[in-house]
């Protein structure tokens, strides 16, 4: 029962690794107050540039810094539409994804003909877990010990950096001059406009940070969990993020929980798959795919608490002139 | 804001056409990357889907999926809603059609079956599109979040209802029986003989989709229901003043919305497949958005979006078989770009223009405007 609860909320940790990314993603630019749809094709872009890169050069650290280059690429368009063209930011992220859905797999299947997909990674073209020190000699301590090896240790670099960014998120926004300012930048624009501070590069600082943590959530997916990109690999992840960060009501602390919960359901709907819980006899494997959703929009009904996202978000910045 | 500084000419018609080209060339360039040739890309796409019966009956086929998400999308534009749930919606307006198909397939002939078809399809899209309309209009949720959710949320019920409960028992494949001959709609073909589409399936869901765009045209423009929306899209203060209820006409116009994105099911279903199955819908939901943004809202412009697309649909294919490096993805990327140029960009060349028209204007309008000083 341990062991198995152990195993679960292993893999609950890597299902989340890469929702978290790119929740904090979408939580640095919503909080400057650019909506952002576009984090599922972001994510499926850079994974995309993280598998060609790492599989030519066979080099993970490069194949991340492509992944990262890609997002960033995506999210300056999404940028120039939406801060420098005041352009409606929702179509824009829609375009987004299309753009990610469909260059991907033309080009894959352009350069490397295997249907969209890419070929294997070479040896180093991969995150690998890392053992923590002392992982296996305290195995075998009870409670602690599998806590210790089975949970804790035993995974890639960007599993840690994700985790890690959450604090690190924290003390941006609430503890730095740029965190003031990126929060008040997107509840009242005009206040920080005034105060002399320009509206526009700070937005795009905040969209270019969406895209390095994008970046590194599809880089996660493509040369860490598995060995290789395929075709619409992130498969809704991104919109299961932005589900997230409103479950987690646009704070980094909570989106590291509401992308855990995501994550837990994810692993027991894998365990679950034609098993059937005493009592409840078998659940359907859909319950769990739909739950994410369900409990994002019984939230936002404002039924579990309430959700208010960032006062100025999804509206263009006009400086007045007249 | 700079609106009305260029001739009405311009804002309707040149700067689309701008946005479209710039969609275009993009689109040209990425064809140009895989290292193909445009130019015979375009030879292949306009011959693929124009250059012979059957082509042309895909491309309309096709277009008649367009015309209802697009016309789903633009019905909510109006009212400043934007309803990315067209696919959802569609999807389980397929429940719709399918319960009424199952039901009277084998018992009454094609025409009898139809209007509990449209009602069932409407029905169930709209029903679908009620809960984020309500959620919008009573709890403030965004409604563009809450049909994103529930697109995913249709798709999981949809397979679960396939696979466990309206499924064909004893079958691996997740769909329903096909339907008898009381539960397909006539070919175009066969209405009228003198068109030869080949086996496209183009059929009377065609005609449907046309109408569906005159009724929408008639809503938005010649009803009061369709002054409510509009003036609630425009300004909501304003339709709050005018005595309009906002939450009323929020509900109402996604439930439209969403029924009309639900009547793409019949042409799919009852007009092609001739039974339910799962990802029946594959995207053509989402077309609708490119649609509305190309059609400008307007049901004459969404036709012809709707047609234009088909044309990619059907001509991607034929594309797909000639050239294998330039895969059906593309059409993803074309639609990509036209949603990015037509919608989000659709401002860009707008500065630019208006310079060269004050430009061009300047020496003209200069001397009375000193005369009546």
């Amino acid at each position: 029962m341990f062991e198995t609860l152990i195993l679960i909320l292993d893999s609950t940790v890597r299902l989340s690794t890469p929702l978290l990314l790119a929740c904090l993603a979408g939580l640095y630019s919503e909080r400057s107050g650019v909506v952002d749809i576009g984090l599922e094709g972001k994510m499926l872009g850079a994974a995309f540039g993280a598998a060609c890169v790492a599989y030519l050069t066979a080099n993970a650290w490069l194949g991340l810094a492509a992944g990262i280059s890609v997002a960033i690429g995506l999210s300056l368009i999404h940028g120039f539409a939406s801060i420098t063209n005041r352009g409606n930011q929702i179509v824009s992220g829609v375009a987004i994804n299309f753009l990610a859905a469909g260059l991907t797999a033309l080009l894959g299947q352009a350069w490397f003909g295997q249907g969209g997909r890419t070929p294997s990674l070479p040896d180093g073209g991969r995150f690998r877990e890392i053992t923590l020190p002392f992982a296996d000699s305290v195995a075998s301590v009870p409670v602690l010990g599998p806590i210790y090896s089975g949970l804790l240790s035993g995974h890639n670099i960007l599993v840690y950096g994700a985790f890690l960014a959450v604090p690190f998120t924290w003390w941006v926004l609430f503890r730095t001059r740029f965190g003031l300012r990126l929060r008040a930048v997107g509840e009242n624009p005009a206040a920080v406009d005034t105060a002399g501070i320009s509206v526009t590069f700070l937005r795009y600082r905040a969209v270019i940070i969406c895209g390095v943590l994008c970046g590194m959530a599809g880089a996660y997916l493509a040369i860490a969990q598995s060995s290789g990109f395929i075709k619409d690999m992130t498969a809704g992840k991104g919109f299961i993020a932005l589900a997230a960060l409103i479950f987690a009501k646009w704070k980094p602390v909570n989106a590291m929980f509401a992308c855990l919960l995501f994550g837990f359901l994810d692993a027991v709907a894998i365990r679950l798959q034609g098993q059937s819980i005493p009592g409840v006899g078998e659940v359907p494997v859909q319950v769990f795919q739909a739950l994410p959703y369900v409990l994002t929009v019984i939230l936002l009904a404002g039924f579990i608490g309430k959700a208010i996202p960032p006062k100025a978000s999804g509206i263009p910045y006009l400086k007045e002139r007249t | 804001m700079s609106a009305g500084q260029l001739p009405r000419w311009a804002d309707l018609g040149l700067i689309p056409l701008l946005n479209l080209t710039a969609a275009f060339l993009v689109s040209g360039l990425v064809v140009l990357i895989i290292g193909e040739n445009p130019i015979e890309v375009v030879q292949i796409l306009l011959w693929g889907s124009l250059g012979f019966g059957e082509g042309i009956g895909f491309t309309l086929f096709y277009a008649t999926n367009f015309i209802f998400t697009g016309l789903a999308v633009a019905v909510a534009f109006h009212a400043g809603l934007f309803n990315i749930g067209g696919e959802g919606q569609a999807y389980v307006g397929g429940l719709g059609v399918a319960a009424a198909c199952l039901m009277l397939d084998s018992l009454v002939p094609w025409w009898v079956t139809l209007p509990f078809v449209i009602l069932g399809s409407a029905a169930a899209g709209a029903a679908w599109a009620f809960i984020p309309a309500w959620l919008q209009a009573k709890r403030g949720s965004h409604v563009v979040i809450t049909t994103i959710m529930f697109n995913f949320i249709a798709a999981s019920m949809m397979v679960y209802l396939l696979v466990n409960v309206i499924g064909k028992e004893g079958s691996m494949q997740p769909e329903t029986r096909t339907f008898e001959d009381g539960g397909r709609l006539p070919m175009l073909n066969d209405i009228f003989p003198f068109f030869d589409f080949g086996t496209a399936p183009v059929n009377l869901s065609l005609i449907l989709a046309l109408l569906a765009a005159f009724g929408v045209w008639l809503l938005i423009w010649r009803t009061r229901l369709g002054y409510a929306i509009r003036t609630l899209g425009a300004n909501a203060t304003a339709a709050v003043y005018a005595g309009i209820s906002p939450a009323r006409i929020i509900i109402i116009t996604m439930m439209i919305s969403g029924g009309l994105a639900g009547m793409m099911a019949i042409n799919e279903i009852m007009g092609s497949q001739h039974r339910l199955l799962i990802e029946f819908v594959s995207g053509y939901g989402f077309v609708g958005i490119a649609v509305a943004l190309m059609g400008r809202g307007h049901p004459v412009g969404i036709v012809l979006a709707a047609i234009l697309f088909g044309m990619l649909y059907q001509g991607g294919a034929e594309l797909a078989f000639e050239i294998p490096a330039v895969t059906r993805d593309m059409i993803l990327v074309i639609q990509g770009l036209v949603i990015l140029f037509a919608g989000a960009l659709e401002y860009m060349f707008r500065p630019a223009l208006i310079r060269i028209f004050t430009f061009a204007r300047t020496p003209a309008s200069a001397a009375p405007a000193a005369a009546t000083k």
